[in-house]
Protein backbone atom coordinates (compact mmCIF):
# COMPACT_ATOMS: atom_id res chain seq x y z
CA UNK A 1 0.00 0.00 0.00
CA UNK A 2 1.15 3.53 -0.77
CA UNK A 3 2.27 5.20 2.46
CA UNK A 4 2.21 8.83 3.52
CA UNK A 5 5.52 10.68 3.37
CA UNK A 6 6.99 12.34 6.44
CA UNK A 7 9.16 15.02 4.89
CA UNK A 8 11.66 17.41 6.48
CA UNK A 9 11.66 20.75 4.68
CA UNK A 10 15.03 22.51 4.81
CA UNK A 11 15.54 26.18 4.01
CA UNK A 12 18.83 27.38 2.55
CA UNK A 13 19.95 30.95 3.25
CA UNK A 14 23.49 32.20 2.56
CA UNK A 15 24.62 28.58 2.01
CA UNK A 16 23.55 27.54 5.50
CA UNK A 17 20.37 25.93 6.75
CA UNK A 18 17.93 28.18 8.56
CA UNK A 19 14.53 27.96 10.17
CA UNK A 20 12.14 30.89 9.98
CA UNK A 21 9.05 32.09 11.86
CA UNK A 22 6.31 33.45 9.58
CA UNK A 23 8.99 33.51 6.88
CA UNK A 24 11.08 35.93 8.99
CA UNK A 25 13.93 35.80 11.53
CA UNK A 26 16.00 33.07 9.86
CA UNK A 27 17.86 31.16 12.56
CA UNK A 28 20.97 29.20 11.57
CA UNK A 29 20.51 25.50 12.22
CA UNK A 30 23.43 23.87 10.45
CA UNK A 31 25.20 22.76 7.32
CA UNK A 32 23.00 21.42 4.48
CA UNK A 33 25.28 18.54 3.44
CA UNK A 34 25.68 17.40 7.02
CA UNK A 35 21.89 17.44 7.48
CA UNK A 36 21.45 15.30 4.35
CA UNK A 37 23.93 12.76 5.75
CA UNK A 38 22.05 12.59 9.05
CA UNK A 39 18.71 12.20 7.26
CA UNK A 40 20.23 9.40 5.15
CA UNK A 41 21.12 7.54 8.33
CA UNK A 42 17.60 7.99 9.62
CA UNK A 43 16.12 6.66 6.36
CA UNK A 44 13.90 9.69 5.84
CA UNK A 45 10.95 9.26 3.42
CA UNK A 46 11.92 12.25 1.30
CA UNK A 47 13.45 15.70 1.60
CA UNK A 48 12.42 19.16 0.41
CA UNK A 49 15.23 21.71 0.05
CA UNK A 50 14.29 25.31 -0.71
CA UNK A 51 16.79 28.04 -1.54
CA UNK A 52 14.99 31.06 -0.09
CA UNK A 53 17.53 33.56 -1.47
CA UNK A 54 17.37 32.76 -5.18
CA UNK A 55 14.14 34.51 -6.22
CA UNK A 56 14.74 37.47 -3.91
CA UNK A 57 18.23 37.97 -5.33
CA UNK A 58 16.88 37.55 -8.84
CA UNK A 59 19.26 34.70 -9.58
CA UNK A 60 18.85 31.14 -10.80
CA UNK A 61 19.47 27.92 -8.87
CA UNK A 62 22.97 27.18 -7.51
CA UNK A 63 23.69 24.05 -9.59
CA UNK A 64 26.90 23.23 -7.80
CA UNK A 65 25.12 23.21 -4.46
CA UNK A 66 22.27 21.08 -5.85
CA UNK A 67 24.74 18.62 -7.37
CA UNK A 68 26.55 18.11 -4.07
CA UNK A 69 23.27 17.56 -2.23
CA UNK A 70 21.94 15.14 -4.87
CA UNK A 71 25.09 13.03 -4.90
CA UNK A 72 24.90 12.59 -1.15
CA UNK A 73 21.13 12.00 -0.86
CA UNK A 74 19.92 8.42 -0.70
CA UNK A 75 16.34 9.62 -0.35
CA UNK A 76 14.08 11.30 -2.89
CA UNK A 77 14.77 14.99 -3.23
CA UNK A 78 12.60 17.93 -4.11
CA UNK A 79 14.52 21.16 -4.83
CA UNK A 80 13.00 24.63 -5.13
CA UNK A 81 14.32 28.17 -5.52
CA UNK A 82 14.93 30.40 -8.50
CA UNK A 83 13.68 28.07 -11.25
CA UNK A 84 12.30 30.17 -14.11
CA UNK A 85 13.23 28.22 -17.26
CA UNK A 86 12.82 24.77 -18.79
CA UNK A 87 16.59 24.49 -19.17
CA UNK A 88 17.15 25.02 -15.45
CA UNK A 89 14.54 22.38 -14.64
CA UNK A 90 16.15 19.86 -17.00
CA UNK A 91 19.57 20.55 -15.57
CA UNK A 92 18.37 20.02 -11.98
CA UNK A 93 16.71 16.71 -12.88
CA UNK A 94 19.90 15.62 -14.63
CA UNK A 95 21.84 16.31 -11.43
CA UNK A 96 19.83 13.60 -9.69
CA UNK A 97 16.90 15.46 -8.17
CA UNK A 98 13.51 13.71 -8.47
CA UNK A 99 11.23 16.71 -8.17
CA UNK A 100 11.51 20.42 -8.79
CA UNK A 101 9.46 22.90 -6.80
CA UNK A 102 8.23 26.07 -8.43
CA UNK A 103 6.47 28.91 -6.69
CA UNK A 104 6.73 32.43 -8.07
CA UNK A 105 7.28 31.37 -11.69
CA UNK A 106 4.27 29.02 -11.45
CA UNK A 107 1.84 31.71 -10.42
CA UNK A 108 3.27 34.36 -12.75
CA UNK A 109 3.52 32.13 -15.81
CA UNK A 110 1.53 28.87 -15.58
CA UNK A 111 2.52 28.04 -19.18
CA UNK A 112 6.04 27.40 -17.86
CA UNK A 113 4.66 24.43 -15.88
CA UNK A 114 3.35 22.88 -19.09
CA UNK A 115 6.72 23.27 -20.77
CA UNK A 116 8.65 21.90 -17.81
CA UNK A 117 6.18 19.00 -17.54
CA UNK A 118 6.80 18.12 -21.19
CA UNK A 119 10.54 18.24 -20.69
CA UNK A 120 11.00 16.34 -17.43
CA UNK A 121 7.66 14.58 -16.95
CA UNK A 122 4.62 15.99 -15.17
CA UNK A 123 5.26 13.72 -12.16
CA UNK A 124 8.39 15.72 -11.29
CA UNK A 125 6.72 19.14 -11.27
CA UNK A 126 5.84 20.39 -7.78
CA UNK A 127 4.12 23.69 -7.08
CA UNK A 128 4.57 25.35 -3.69
CA UNK A 129 1.76 27.66 -2.64
CA UNK A 130 2.73 30.02 0.20
CA UNK A 131 -0.57 31.11 1.70
CA UNK A 132 -1.38 33.87 4.21
CA UNK A 133 -4.66 35.13 5.66
CA UNK A 134 -5.29 38.73 4.66
CA UNK A 135 -7.77 41.53 5.17
CA UNK A 136 -10.88 42.01 7.21
CA UNK A 137 -12.33 38.63 6.30
CA UNK A 138 -9.06 36.77 6.69
CA UNK A 139 -9.20 35.41 3.18
CA UNK A 140 -6.46 33.07 2.07
CA UNK A 141 -4.06 34.69 -0.35
CA UNK A 142 -1.06 33.31 -2.20
CA UNK A 143 2.30 35.07 -1.87
CA UNK A 144 5.71 34.75 -3.50
CA UNK A 145 9.16 36.23 -2.78
CA UNK A 146 9.27 34.80 0.75
CA UNK A 147 5.78 36.00 1.61
CA UNK A 148 6.37 39.58 0.50
CA UNK A 149 4.65 39.78 -2.87
CA UNK A 150 0.94 38.99 -3.24
CA UNK A 151 0.09 37.06 -6.41
CA UNK A 152 -3.20 38.91 -6.79
CA UNK A 153 -5.17 35.91 -8.01
CA UNK A 154 -7.76 33.96 -6.06
CA UNK A 155 -6.43 30.81 -4.39
CA UNK A 156 -9.25 28.75 -5.88
CA UNK A 157 -8.49 30.07 -9.37
CA UNK A 158 -4.81 29.24 -8.98
CA UNK A 159 -5.60 25.68 -7.92
CA UNK A 160 -8.04 25.15 -10.79
CA UNK A 161 -5.42 26.44 -13.24
CA UNK A 162 -2.97 23.91 -11.79
CA UNK A 163 -5.60 21.20 -12.23
CA UNK A 164 -6.06 22.07 -15.88
CA UNK A 165 -2.34 22.06 -16.52
CA UNK A 166 -1.65 18.94 -14.48
CA UNK A 167 1.18 18.94 -11.94
CA UNK A 168 2.84 16.18 -9.94
CA UNK A 169 2.26 17.60 -6.48
CA UNK A 170 1.14 20.71 -4.64
CA UNK A 171 2.81 21.76 -1.38
CA UNK A 172 0.44 23.86 0.70
CA UNK A 173 2.47 26.06 2.98
CA UNK A 174 0.89 28.28 5.64
CA UNK A 175 2.93 31.45 6.13
CA UNK A 176 0.89 32.36 9.23
CA UNK A 177 1.80 29.09 10.95
CA UNK A 178 5.43 28.85 9.76
CA UNK A 179 7.80 28.09 12.63
CA UNK A 180 5.18 28.65 15.33
CA UNK A 181 4.70 24.97 16.14
CA UNK A 182 1.03 25.52 16.92
CA UNK A 183 -0.30 22.86 14.58
CA UNK A 184 -1.12 22.63 10.88
CA UNK A 185 -3.83 24.72 9.24
CA UNK A 186 -6.15 21.85 8.31
CA UNK A 187 -8.85 24.25 7.13
CA UNK A 188 -6.57 25.60 4.41
CA UNK A 189 -5.48 22.09 3.44
CA UNK A 190 -9.07 20.85 3.16
CA UNK A 191 -10.06 23.80 1.03
CA UNK A 192 -7.41 22.92 -1.54
CA UNK A 193 -7.95 19.17 -1.25
CA UNK A 194 -11.57 19.69 -2.28
CA UNK A 195 -10.40 21.23 -5.54
CA UNK A 196 -7.78 18.75 -6.73
CA UNK A 197 -6.90 15.07 -6.90
CA UNK A 198 -3.16 15.51 -7.36
CA UNK A 199 -0.81 14.49 -4.51
CA UNK A 200 -0.64 17.08 -1.75
CA UNK A 201 1.82 17.94 0.98
CA UNK A 202 0.93 19.99 4.03
CA UNK A 203 3.56 22.34 5.45
CA UNK A 204 3.68 25.05 8.10
CA UNK A 205 3.09 24.84 11.83
CA UNK A 206 3.67 21.18 12.69
CA UNK A 207 3.71 21.06 16.47
CA UNK A 208 4.71 17.49 17.22
CA UNK A 209 4.79 13.92 16.03
CA UNK A 210 1.18 13.70 17.25
CA UNK A 211 0.25 16.53 14.88
CA UNK A 212 1.79 14.59 11.99
CA UNK A 213 -0.10 11.52 13.08
CA UNK A 214 -3.33 13.53 13.06
CA UNK A 215 -2.69 14.79 9.51
CA UNK A 216 -2.02 11.25 8.26
CA UNK A 217 -5.11 9.90 10.02
CA UNK A 218 -7.26 12.53 8.36
CA UNK A 219 -5.91 12.61 4.82
CA UNK A 220 -3.70 9.60 4.07
CA UNK A 221 -1.89 9.14 1.84
CA UNK A 222 -0.33 12.62 1.81
CA UNK A 223 2.97 14.33 2.33
CA UNK A 224 3.43 15.70 5.85
CA UNK A 225 6.24 18.21 5.81
CA UNK A 226 7.82 20.18 8.62
CA UNK A 227 10.87 22.24 9.50
CA UNK A 228 11.06 23.10 13.19
CA UNK A 229 10.17 19.72 14.68
CA UNK A 230 12.97 18.04 12.70
CA UNK A 231 15.67 20.57 13.56
CA UNK A 232 14.80 21.69 17.11
CA UNK A 233 14.52 19.77 20.36
CA UNK A 234 12.88 20.83 23.62
CA UNK A 235 11.14 24.02 24.67
CA UNK A 236 14.26 26.14 24.30
CA UNK A 237 14.57 25.03 20.69
CA UNK A 238 18.08 23.62 20.89
CA UNK A 239 19.28 22.74 17.41
CA UNK A 240 19.21 18.96 17.00
CA UNK A 241 18.43 17.21 13.75
CA UNK A 242 15.98 14.41 14.48
CA UNK A 243 13.40 12.18 12.82
CA UNK A 244 11.07 9.46 14.12
CA UNK A 245 12.45 5.92 13.89
CA UNK A 246 10.98 3.17 11.73
CA UNK A 247 8.96 1.62 14.58
CA UNK A 248 7.27 4.90 15.49
CA UNK A 249 6.56 5.66 11.82
CA UNK A 250 5.12 2.23 11.09
CA UNK A 251 2.47 2.85 13.72
CA UNK A 252 1.14 5.95 11.98
CA UNK A 253 1.61 5.48 8.21
CA UNK B 1 32.46 -4.03 -13.48
CA UNK B 2 29.17 -2.27 -14.11
CA UNK B 3 28.80 0.11 -17.01
CA UNK B 4 26.34 2.93 -16.32
CA UNK B 5 24.95 4.38 -19.52
CA UNK B 6 25.10 8.16 -19.50
CA UNK B 7 22.80 9.11 -22.37
CA UNK B 8 21.53 12.29 -20.77
CA UNK B 9 18.74 10.96 -18.60
CA UNK B 10 18.61 9.85 -15.02
CA UNK B 11 20.41 9.70 -11.83
CA UNK B 12 23.98 8.77 -12.78
CA UNK B 13 25.52 10.58 -9.81
CA UNK B 14 23.42 9.01 -7.08
CA UNK B 15 23.92 5.52 -8.55
CA UNK B 16 27.67 5.85 -8.99
CA UNK B 17 27.97 7.31 -5.50
CA UNK B 18 26.34 4.21 -4.01
CA UNK B 19 28.64 1.85 -5.98
CA UNK B 20 31.62 3.91 -4.91
CA UNK B 21 30.67 3.56 -1.25
CA UNK B 22 30.07 -0.17 -1.70
CA UNK B 23 33.51 -0.46 -3.27
CA UNK B 24 31.99 -2.05 -6.37
CA UNK B 25 33.71 -1.29 -9.65
CA UNK B 26 31.81 0.77 -12.22
CA UNK B 27 32.45 3.04 -15.15
CA UNK B 28 30.32 5.58 -16.91
CA UNK B 29 29.75 5.16 -20.64
CA UNK B 30 29.38 8.57 -22.25
CA UNK B 31 29.58 7.19 -25.80
CA UNK B 32 28.18 4.04 -27.45
CA UNK B 33 31.73 2.78 -27.97
CA UNK B 34 32.22 2.57 -24.21
CA UNK B 35 29.24 0.20 -23.95
CA UNK B 36 30.95 -2.46 -26.09
CA UNK B 37 32.38 -5.32 -24.10
CA UNK B 38 30.53 -4.38 -20.90
CA UNK B 39 30.04 -7.06 -18.26
CA UNK B 40 26.89 -5.49 -16.88
CA UNK B 41 24.79 -2.57 -18.01
CA UNK B 42 22.82 -0.06 -16.02
CA UNK B 43 20.16 1.97 -17.83
CA UNK B 44 18.90 4.86 -15.69
CA UNK B 45 15.98 7.02 -16.71
CA UNK B 46 13.96 10.01 -15.60
CA UNK B 47 11.36 11.79 -17.69
CA UNK B 48 9.14 11.01 -20.63
CA UNK B 49 9.21 7.90 -22.85
CA UNK B 50 9.80 9.49 -26.26
CA UNK B 51 12.42 11.88 -24.92
CA UNK B 52 14.29 8.91 -23.44
CA UNK B 53 14.06 6.84 -26.66
CA UNK B 54 15.14 9.81 -28.77
CA UNK B 55 18.26 10.26 -26.65
CA UNK B 56 19.10 6.55 -26.93
CA UNK B 57 18.62 6.53 -30.70
CA UNK B 58 20.20 9.88 -31.56
CA UNK B 59 23.27 9.28 -29.45
CA UNK B 60 23.76 5.86 -31.01
CA UNK B 61 23.24 3.82 -27.84
CA UNK B 62 20.32 1.74 -29.13
CA UNK B 63 22.42 -0.08 -31.70
CA UNK B 64 25.16 -1.14 -29.27
CA UNK B 65 22.59 -2.06 -26.63
CA UNK B 66 20.85 -4.39 -29.10
CA UNK B 67 24.18 -6.00 -29.79
CA UNK B 68 25.29 -6.41 -26.17
CA UNK B 69 21.95 -7.25 -24.59
CA UNK B 70 20.29 -9.41 -27.24
CA UNK B 71 23.28 -11.06 -28.89
CA UNK B 72 25.91 -11.17 -26.14
CA UNK B 73 23.37 -11.63 -23.32
CA UNK B 74 24.98 -8.98 -21.10
CA UNK B 75 22.81 -8.44 -17.99
CA UNK B 76 21.03 -5.08 -18.03
CA UNK B 77 19.02 -3.27 -15.35
CA UNK B 78 16.64 -0.49 -16.37
CA UNK B 79 15.16 1.78 -13.73
CA UNK B 80 11.99 3.91 -13.93
CA UNK B 81 11.70 5.13 -17.54
CA UNK B 82 14.83 3.05 -18.16
CA UNK B 83 12.62 0.06 -17.34
CA UNK B 84 9.68 1.27 -19.41
CA UNK B 85 11.77 1.63 -22.59
CA UNK B 86 12.62 -2.09 -22.31
CA UNK B 87 9.04 -2.67 -23.57
CA UNK B 88 7.59 -2.52 -27.09
CA UNK B 89 5.69 0.76 -26.88
CA UNK B 90 4.08 3.30 -24.54
CA UNK B 91 0.81 5.17 -24.34
CA UNK B 92 2.92 8.14 -23.26
CA UNK B 93 4.65 8.41 -26.61
CA UNK B 94 4.72 7.38 -30.22
CA UNK B 95 8.17 5.89 -30.62
CA UNK B 96 8.71 2.15 -30.30
CA UNK B 97 10.66 0.98 -27.24
CA UNK B 98 13.74 -1.23 -27.21
CA UNK B 99 11.48 -4.30 -27.27
CA UNK B 100 13.65 -6.43 -24.97
CA UNK B 101 10.75 -7.49 -22.76
CA UNK B 102 7.33 -8.09 -24.22
CA UNK B 103 5.21 -5.31 -22.77
CA UNK B 104 3.20 -2.18 -23.38
CA UNK B 105 3.55 0.85 -21.10
CA UNK B 106 0.12 2.12 -20.07
CA UNK B 107 -1.29 4.99 -18.04
CA UNK B 108 -2.84 4.08 -14.69
CA UNK B 109 -6.62 3.89 -14.80
CA UNK B 110 -7.65 6.71 -12.42
CA UNK B 111 -11.13 5.26 -11.96
CA UNK B 112 -9.59 2.25 -10.18
CA UNK B 113 -7.74 4.43 -7.65
CA UNK B 114 -10.02 4.92 -4.67
CA UNK B 115 -10.10 8.34 -2.98
CA UNK B 116 -7.40 10.95 -3.32
CA UNK B 117 -4.75 11.51 -4.52
CA UNK B 118 -4.92 9.91 -7.98
CA UNK B 119 -1.84 10.48 -10.15
CA UNK B 120 1.10 10.39 -10.15
CA UNK B 121 1.74 7.28 -8.07
CA UNK B 122 4.28 8.93 -5.81
CA UNK B 123 5.87 7.78 -2.56
CA UNK B 124 6.92 4.60 -0.78
CA UNK B 125 5.04 1.44 -1.64
CA UNK B 126 5.46 -2.24 -0.83
CA UNK B 127 6.28 -4.95 -3.37
CA UNK B 128 5.07 -8.55 -3.54
CA UNK B 129 7.45 -11.17 -4.84
CA UNK B 130 5.97 -13.35 -7.61
CA UNK B 131 9.01 -15.44 -8.40
CA UNK B 132 12.41 -15.87 -6.79
CA UNK B 133 15.25 -13.79 -8.09
CA UNK B 134 18.55 -13.01 -6.44
CA UNK B 135 17.94 -9.35 -7.38
CA UNK B 136 15.57 -9.19 -4.40
CA UNK B 137 17.82 -10.98 -1.89
CA UNK B 138 17.63 -9.40 1.55
CA UNK B 139 15.01 -6.84 0.50
CA UNK B 140 12.40 -5.83 3.09
CA UNK B 141 9.26 -6.14 0.97
CA UNK B 142 7.14 -4.28 3.52
CA UNK B 143 9.35 -1.19 3.46
CA UNK B 144 9.45 -1.42 -0.31
CA UNK B 145 10.75 1.34 -2.56
CA UNK B 146 10.16 4.93 -3.68
CA UNK B 147 7.98 5.29 -6.78
CA UNK B 148 7.32 8.34 -8.98
CA UNK B 149 5.35 7.64 -12.18
CA UNK B 150 1.96 7.82 -13.91
CA UNK B 151 2.59 5.01 -16.43
CA UNK B 152 3.30 1.36 -15.67
CA UNK B 153 4.86 -1.58 -17.48
CA UNK B 154 2.03 -3.79 -18.78
CA UNK B 155 3.83 -7.13 -19.07
CA UNK B 156 2.49 -9.35 -21.85
CA UNK B 157 4.20 -12.50 -20.54
CA UNK B 158 3.15 -13.18 -16.98
CA UNK B 159 6.32 -15.23 -16.45
CA UNK B 160 8.39 -12.02 -16.84
CA UNK B 161 6.76 -10.45 -13.77
CA UNK B 162 9.06 -10.87 -10.78
CA UNK B 163 7.28 -8.59 -8.30
CA UNK B 164 4.12 -6.51 -8.26
CA UNK B 165 2.80 -3.44 -6.45
CA UNK B 166 -0.73 -2.25 -5.78
CA UNK B 167 -1.94 1.16 -6.85
CA UNK B 168 -5.60 0.96 -7.80
CA UNK B 169 -4.56 -2.13 -9.68
CA UNK B 170 -1.74 -4.64 -9.46
CA UNK B 171 1.17 -3.73 -11.73
CA UNK B 172 4.63 -5.12 -12.44
CA UNK B 173 7.19 -3.30 -10.31
CA UNK B 174 10.04 -5.71 -11.14
CA UNK B 175 10.36 -7.55 -14.46
CA UNK B 176 12.93 -10.02 -15.74
CA UNK B 177 13.49 -12.06 -18.84
CA UNK B 178 16.77 -14.01 -18.81
CA UNK B 179 19.54 -11.34 -18.73
CA UNK B 180 17.16 -8.36 -18.84
CA UNK B 181 15.90 -6.71 -15.64
CA UNK B 182 13.72 -3.70 -15.00
CA UNK B 183 12.46 -1.98 -11.86
CA UNK B 184 9.81 0.74 -11.85
CA UNK B 185 10.95 2.34 -8.59
CA UNK B 186 14.09 4.33 -7.78
CA UNK B 187 16.58 2.06 -5.97
CA UNK B 188 19.11 4.91 -5.83
CA UNK B 189 16.64 6.82 -3.62
CA UNK B 190 15.31 3.93 -1.56
CA UNK B 191 17.79 3.75 1.33
CA UNK B 192 19.01 0.30 2.41
CA UNK B 193 16.55 -1.62 0.21
CA UNK B 194 17.84 0.30 -2.78
CA UNK B 195 21.47 -0.19 -1.81
CA UNK B 196 20.85 -3.94 -1.41
CA UNK B 197 19.20 -4.15 -4.82
CA UNK B 198 22.10 -2.35 -6.48
CA UNK B 199 24.51 -4.69 -4.66
CA UNK B 200 22.47 -7.74 -5.77
CA UNK B 201 22.61 -6.63 -9.37
CA UNK B 202 26.39 -6.30 -9.11
CA UNK B 203 26.60 -9.83 -7.67
CA UNK B 204 24.36 -11.50 -10.29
Amino acid sequence: MLRSRITPCLLVHRKGLVKTVEFKEPKYVGDPLNAVKIFNEKEVDELIILDIDATIEGRGPDFNFIKNIAIESRMPLCYGGGITTVEQAKKIISLGVEKIAISSAATENPQLLVEIGNAVGVQSVVVVLDVKKKGLFKNYEVFTHNGKRPVGKKLTDIVSTLNNIGVGEIVINSIDEDGKMNGYDFKLFEMIRELTSCPLTILGGASSFENIKEAIKRYKPLGVAAGSIFVFKGKYKAVLINYPDRIARNEIY
Amino acid sequence: MITIINYGSGNINAISNIYEKLNIGFRIANTPKEVLGAEKLFLPGVGAFDETMLLLINKGFKEVLDEEVLKNKVPILGICVGMQVLGNSSEEGELPGLGYINGVVKKFDESLIKGKPKLPHMGWNTIQEKSKTSLLNGIDLEIGFYFLHSYYFGCLNISDVVATTQYGQEFASVVCNSNIYGVQFHPEKSHSNGVNLLKNFANL
